[in-house]
């Protein structure tokens, strides 16, 4: 690419700074939208200038929604702690139960090894309301309606599938020798598979969690069907904004920065283990 | 001290037969080199003895204590692999210490790592990830290893496949004495004969999954059990003619290309009808003056090495011969006719059906 003359490089710029418009222009329009009342996003012609209101911010944290009809409880903070919650605790689970699953299917051949790998991919195929309405039938049976644990244990339909099938292949990158030498060097399996395998396939492990937290973060219709108000997450929460006075474009702007902000964070910090290819120079072969 | 013993162990994988029948045993402070071809089962040999999987049958003992069954861990064995099977994610040091910790707890490790790899050269790189080290270095950092703990059976898998041409040098003349240090049983594999010729005390010769021979690297160069293992050692390859001998007055000799050639005294064994006759290509004297035992060939090409030179010849029946001269014997010219001679002595006799030699070797020149 050194060779590039000075048209291609300023043609490569242009091209670049079109695409990354195209790209950030709702995220950033939406950031704009946050810090305006309803009337000033509403204006026709709209306006790139604007003095800015943190009104919205205000009635999401206080929690009160003031409308034209008067004014309006709602459990936005409630709602963020809540998928806060739900969706650490189904990736934890999932990386606690899909971790060593994948390193089973990634180093043993067992009878109906793949058939069990591929019927939990399987679950990615099923469209979700598919499952629901019998999941929600025995939810009811079992008490699971309308607990954290229940929609933790749903998410796992979510999150276990991709952290099991992108680990897997993580482990298989890594050489098997490398854990035979650190057994005969005198540790046992366990070892080897905490202070080697595992490792090793840290940054899959940490693309897998990622991934799966954002899916989760971002799921609708499981908390939509099998969780009440307290127990629903910001995806769920979202539609409180849907007004009898119309709908709170101001206040749903500043719901989706603060409920983008943790994940593009986790995202930003996760990145670096991302790109890291540890397992490079270990082997040659 | 502890001998490794291997008794009659089999494995099979589908309709491929990797080990079938080996024993061999190595005694403590022996060098033994497994050696043969690509495929020949060595590295599964390799692997049994250190348990990553198991024999279908026979037993693999260390100390006169069965390791079968046991997990790596508990084997008492050390190991290099070919493709060094560092742990890319500690620095040298801790690859070399990572043996010492989970066994002595603690003893003095920085001690031992030191001394190990003043020994091996790489105190300068302990602080690198494998990453930052040169094969060579690797290759070091990987025997570090498999030495520091004193295992009782060390195992080593090509360990010099991976470096270069240099390093490989230094380290056959290297390896022998620091292989030595120890009381460890050692199995070194390698594909290189030179290798197996130069490290170790005996070679076991290793094809399809069945030792061809067990024997000092003279003994292999100078009697080799079979056509197969004959063809395995030497650079260029061992020449090899269909004959058929015949004993004339207590002298056998066959016709190799229409020349009837002298092949030393029969030993009262009748010779044992078709054969293969196998001459060494260093054992070749070409001349361009004709006499009654000499083989008329014309020589197809010369490739000069330096230390040596080496002719492709055609012999009258089409058989093509190799002859390694030394650099400053005259060679002629290629398409030049030429006779071949070589000493009754250096002609070997293997049955064509077996593939087995035949007889007693009066050849006694080592390697």
């Amino acid at each position: 690419m050194e060779h590039s003359s000075l048209a291609g490089r300023i043609f490569r710029g242009v091209a670049l700074s079109l695409i990354l418009i195209f790209f950030m222009f709702p995220i950033v329009w939406i950031f704009l939208m946050s810090f305006q009342s309803n009337d000033q996003i509403l204006r026709i012609p709209p306006r790139i200038l604007f003095e800015p209101t943190l009104a919205n911010y205000e009635a999401l944290i206080s929690g009160q929604l003031r409308t034209a009809a008067g004014n309006l409880q709602i459990s936005f903070m409630r709602n963020l702690f809540n998928s806060v919650v739900l969706s650490s605790a189904a990736v934890l689970l999932a990386l606690l139960l899909g971790v060593p699953a994948a390193y089973a299917f990634a180093r043993f051949k067992f009878r109906l090894g793949e058939t069990i790998a591929f019927t939990l991919l399987s679950f990615r195929f099923a469209p979700p309301l598919l499952v629901l309405l019998p999941l929600s039938l025995y939810y009811q049976e079992l008490g699971l309606n309308d607990t954290y644990f229940g929609i933790v244990w749903v998410y796992q339909l979510i999150a276990l599938p991709l952290i099991l099938w992108i680990v897997r292949g993580y482990f298989e990158d890594i050489s098997p020798d490398i854990e035979h030498a650190y057994r005969l060097a005198g540790h046992s399996w366990r070892e080897a598979f905490t202070r080697i395998a595992v490792p090793l396939a840290g940054p899959g492990i940490a693309a897998a969690g990622l991934l799966s937290f954002i899916f989760c973060w971002n799921n609708f219709v499981f908390a939509l069907i099998l969780a009440s108000a307290d127990k629903q997450p910001v995806t769920v929460g979202a539609l409180a904004f849907v007004t009898a006075s119309g709908i709170q474009y101001g206040q749903i702007a500043a719901a989706i920065v603060l409920s983008v902000t943790p994940t593009l964070l986790l995202a930003l910090y996760a990145q670096r283990y991302l790109v890291e290819g540890l397992s490079l120079g270990a082997v040659k072969g | 001290m502890a001998r490794l013993e291997i008794n009659s162990v089999s494995k099979a994988f589908g309709a491929a037969r990797p080990a079938d029948g080996l024993s061999l045993a190595v005694e403590p402070g022996e060098i033994v080199a497994v050696f043969g071809p690509s495929g020949s089962g060595k590295t599964v040999l390799l692997r049994m003895i250190a348990g990553m999987f198991e024999p279908d049958d026979g037993a693999i003992l260390v100390g006169g204590r069965s390791v079968v069954g046991a997990p790596p861990e508990r084997r008492g064995i050390g190991m290099a692999f070919q493709n060094f099977a560092l742990f890319p994610h500690m620095t040298a040091r801790d690859n070399i210490a990572s043996g010492l910790r989970a066994r002595a707890g603690g003893d003095d490790v920085a001690g031992r790592v030191a001394s190990i790899s003043k020994l091996l050269k790489i105190e300068h790189v302990l602080g690198h990830t494998p990453r930052e080290l040169s094969n060579g270095q690797k290759q070091r950092t990987a025997l570090a290893r498999a030495l520091i703990g004193n295992p009782d059976v060390l195992l080593l898998d090509d360990p010099l496949r991976n470096v270069d041409a240099k390093l490989r040098y230094e380290m056959r003349l290297e390896l022998p004495n620091l292989l030595r240090r120890g009381t460890a049983a050692v199995l070194y594999v390698t594909q290189d004969y030179r290798e197996a010729m130069a490290i170790a005390d005996r070679i076991a010769v290793l094809i399809d999954g069945r030792l061809a021979q067990v024997a000092t690297p003279a003994d292999i160069y100078a009697q080799p059990a079979s056509v197969a293992v004959a063809r395995l050692f030497g650079d260029p390859t061992i020449n090899l003619a269909e004959v058929s001998p015949v004993a004339e007055h207590g002298m056998q000799s066959a016709m190799v290309a229409g020349a009837r050639i002298r092949l030393g005294a029969a030993d009262g064994a009748a010779p044992a009808g078709a054969c293969w006759l196998g001459v060494r290509p260093e054992d070749l004297v070409v001349s361009s003056a004709s006499t009654d035992d000499a083989i008329p060939a014309r020589i197809l090409a010369i490739t000069p090495m330096h230390e040596k030179a080496v002719l492709l010849l055609r012999l009258a029946d089409g058989t093509e011969w190799l002859a390694a001269l030394p650099p400053d014997a005259p060679q002629g010219a290629a398409d030049d006719t030429v006779f071949v001679r070589f000493a009754p002595d250096a002609a070997m006799l293997f049955d064509r059906a077996t593939g087995l030699r035949i007889g007693p070797s009066h050849r006694l020149k080592a390697a």
